[in-house]
């Protein structure tokens, strides 16, 4: 370091001391809020940031330039100024027909890409005339059972224009076949369609629980969808790699960052065994992120997120490709931090956490709308929140200069401190034997099951302010919820009943058994699941299938 | 003699798979001094009332937040009318519309818990409420 900036920092570091005791002592008469300055996920921090602590940080290796490795500050060199991240509304209710209404409303209010929800049968790969699927039956999504189902989704929207990502998991390569069909009916070829699909398996034993087989088949089908991917769906990212549920099921930001982090390292090595080149899936592997409270600790997880992959790709896994590099990311307002009580205030909840995915630079976003504490979300309320990514887009100037906090002595100093924080636990996962085998120990569902109860705690013991819930309580207006009558049950069990009169059984049966030897036999299922698919053989009958060879998951009732 | 424990039975009816709340209570009632079982996700209304006859709980949590508690709830009280362990307190929370609370009680459900309720909050009713048998 030269001379004159040694000499700056022990001037700097000089004042600070002083500061400091005028600081304290300050505090010591009016600490209003005191001396707890921990973010939501408890990390303290200082209470100021300087040129102290960002010494260390060299620009042009560390920060850099958008679209030039590491890309902390952005992943394409205009980012917004080319194009404006995705503006993605998670979506699904009802039948596929109050879907598609949904759909075309948000397409025509300015949504960009569509996303969907499917009800849960749909998500644990059971039809909607199972025993299990009493009561559920388009409640938390949309009830897709048949190729039938999806071709009604989306009537009237053309798959050549628009790119969807799913949300489904264990049966994605069955949903993603259902899409590739239908847009063969639209006369759009595989090679056209863009989109995603979850199919996340790691995280979903980690944190959003919905699993059906055990992990190594459940890594073999998603390594199959790679492999077919990058064949006969090149625009198609085949995995979202999710950090939002293990947030959600109450990690700290770090562990997010960590989690999400060493399942994608392990979903690449996964691949690698199998044969494939890593310049030939890792441009398709995307991920998913949470945006939840805390502004700053947010955005420096993106950035550092960011920089870690790339460093990941280019020097662990030794990509060429620089779209391989790439750390692409869907992100998405935390659902947890929306209160029932006072529903409006979620709104406020959502713009800043919103803001901090845009300052963070994501590709993609959806933002939660206010009455998601108590139902799917009402027309009215997707607006708003629809709304409030165009405002920010179009009104707040965010977007001028990109990565506008960039330099901010805080947030570099959080987003090194972050990073290296999640290689720490990169690290210790390696040691254990990778990610696979820290879900057989445990080791981060206990993590998240830890922080989530300490987060609980210290809410309930008031250390954390929650507005409406443990401060300012009032009484307020109920509002107007959407609800899913019994009515869609009715209707989508007579469509299932007419789908499996009107298809040709006799094929099912066979494609239904090319697919069980195929996965018998260790083939590449996609082509084998497309053919089931077309002739109308329905989810639950397919992953029945994969379940008398792949076998079922039960996990430990731990807590 | 030292006084027996409440023992609690946390169950997760229907396919819902969100746990984070569950597991939070499991502890605190554990904290609390309380007998914790937990029954796991995707538990049917027979497991879950096998279990809490089988456990010999004071009291029943059942935690759901996919819409689905209409249908599972009556099932679940039935069942426990029928293999005569009707006495066994239910309680519940998670995703429950207030307009369905009236519902719910009068079905036997004696208290619903929604989202904001504090671990204390519930510890508290459990403690006023139950004796351990």
């Amino acid at each position: 370091m030269a001379e004159k900036e040694k000499n700056d920092l022990e001037a700097i570091e000089k004042k600070y001391q002083a500061w400091k005791k005028l600081y304290q002592e300050a505090l010591e008469k009016a600490p209003e809020k005191g001396k707890d300055l921990t973010t939501t996920s408890g990390r303290r921090v200082k209470e100021i940031y300087t040129p102290l602590d960002v010494s260390q940080i060299d620009y042009l290796r560390d920060i850099g330039f958008p679209g030039e490795y590491p890309y902390t500050r952005g992943i394409h060199p205009t980012m917004y100024h080319g194009r404006y991240w995705t503006m993605r509304q998670f979506s699904g209710f009802g039948t596929a027909e109050d879907t598609n209404k949904r759909y075309k409303y948000l397409l025509a209010n300015g949504q960009t890409g569509l996303s969907v929800a499917f009800h849960l049968p749909t998500l644990m790969g059971i039809d909607s005339d199972h025993p299990l699927a009493e009561g559920e039956i388009g409640k938390c999504g949309v009830a897709i059972d048949t190729l039938a189902d999806m071709e009604i989704l989306f009537d009237g929207i053309p798959l050549d224009k628009v790119s969807t990502s799913m949300t489904i998991n264990p049966p994605a390569a069955v949903l993603w076949a259902m899409y590739i069909a239908v847009a063969e009916k639209q006369g759009v070829p595989k090679t056209a369609i863009s989109g995603t699909i979850q199919n996340d398996i790691l995280k979903e034993y980690i944190a959003q629980k919905t699993f059906i087989f055990p992990p190594r088949p459940s890594m073999k089908l998603i390594v199959d969808t790679f492999e077919y991917g990058a064949k006969e769906v090149p625009r198609w990212n085949t995995i979202s790699i999710s950090g939002y549920h293990i947030r959600e099921a109450g990690s700290t930001a770090v562990q997010e960052l960590a989690f999400t982090l060493r399942d994608g390292i392990e979903y690449v090595e996964w691949a690698l065994e199998r044969g494939l080149q890593i310049d030939e899936f890792a441009p398709r592997l995307s991920f998913f992120f949470n945006a939840h409270n805390d502004f700053f600790e947010e955005i420096a997880k993106f950035r550092a997120a960011r920089r870690i992959w790339a460093k990941v790709m280019r020097e662990r896994f030794g990509a060429k490709n620089p779209r391989s590099w790439w750390l692409r990311f869907h992100t998405q307002t935390s659902g947890v931090s929306l209160m029932a009580q006072q529903p409006y205030n979620n709104v406020i909840r959502v713009t800043i956490q919103a803001l901090a995915a845009v300052l963070g630079g994501t590709q993609s976003l959806h933002t939660n709308s206010l009455d998601e504490t108590y139902a799917l979300p009402s027309e009215h309320a997707v607006t708003i929140a629809l709304r409030t990514q165009q405002i920010i887009a179009h009104e707040s100037g965010v977007i001028n200069a990109i990565d506008p906090l960039g330099g901010s002595y805080y947030v570099e100093a959080l987003t090194a401190e972050m990073e290296k924080e999640a290689w720490e636990y990169i690290r210790r996962i390696d040691d254990m034997g990778g990610m696979v085998k820290a879900i057989e120990l445990g080791f981060p569902q206990r993590e998240i099951m830890d922080s989530a109860y300490a987060y609980q705690q210290a809410i309930d013991k008031k250390e954390k302010i929650i507005v409406g819930v443990n401060a300012y309580q009032m009484e307020h207006e109920p509002i107007p919820i959407l609800h899913i009558d019994e009515s869609v049950a009715k209707k989508q069990l007579e469509r299932l009943r007419e789908v499996k009169k009107r298809r040709n059984g006799a094929e099912v049966k066979r494609k239904l058994a090319d697919l069980r030897k195929a996965a018998e036999d260790d083939l590449n299922l996609m082509p084998y699941i497309l053919a089931c698919v077309k002739e109308y053989a329905t989810l639950g009958e397919i992953i029945d299938t994969l379940k008398e060879v792949f076998g079922e998951y039960q996990e430990p009732a731990n807590f | 003699m030292t006084e027996r424990k409440i023992r609690v039975l946390i169950a997760k009816p229907g396919l819902d798979g969100h746990d984070r709340g569950a597991k939070v209570i499991c502890r605190a009632l554990r904290d609390a001094g309380m007998e914790v079982i937990y029954t796991g996700l995707r538990r049917t209304p027979e497991e879950i009332v096998n279990a809490a006859i089988q456990e010999d709980v004071d009291v029943i949590g059942l935690s759901i937040l996919s819409g689905a508690h209409n249908i599972l709830f009556p099932r679940i009280m039935e069942l426990l009318k029928e293999k005569g362990a009707a006495d066994i307190p239910v309680i519940a929370g998670g995703i429950i519309p207030d307009k369905d609370i009236p519902f719910l009680k009068k079905i036997g459900i004696k208290e619903i818990f929604l989202p904001g309720s504090s671990t204390e909050d519930i510890v508290h009713w459990i403690q006023e409420h139950i004796k351990p048998s």
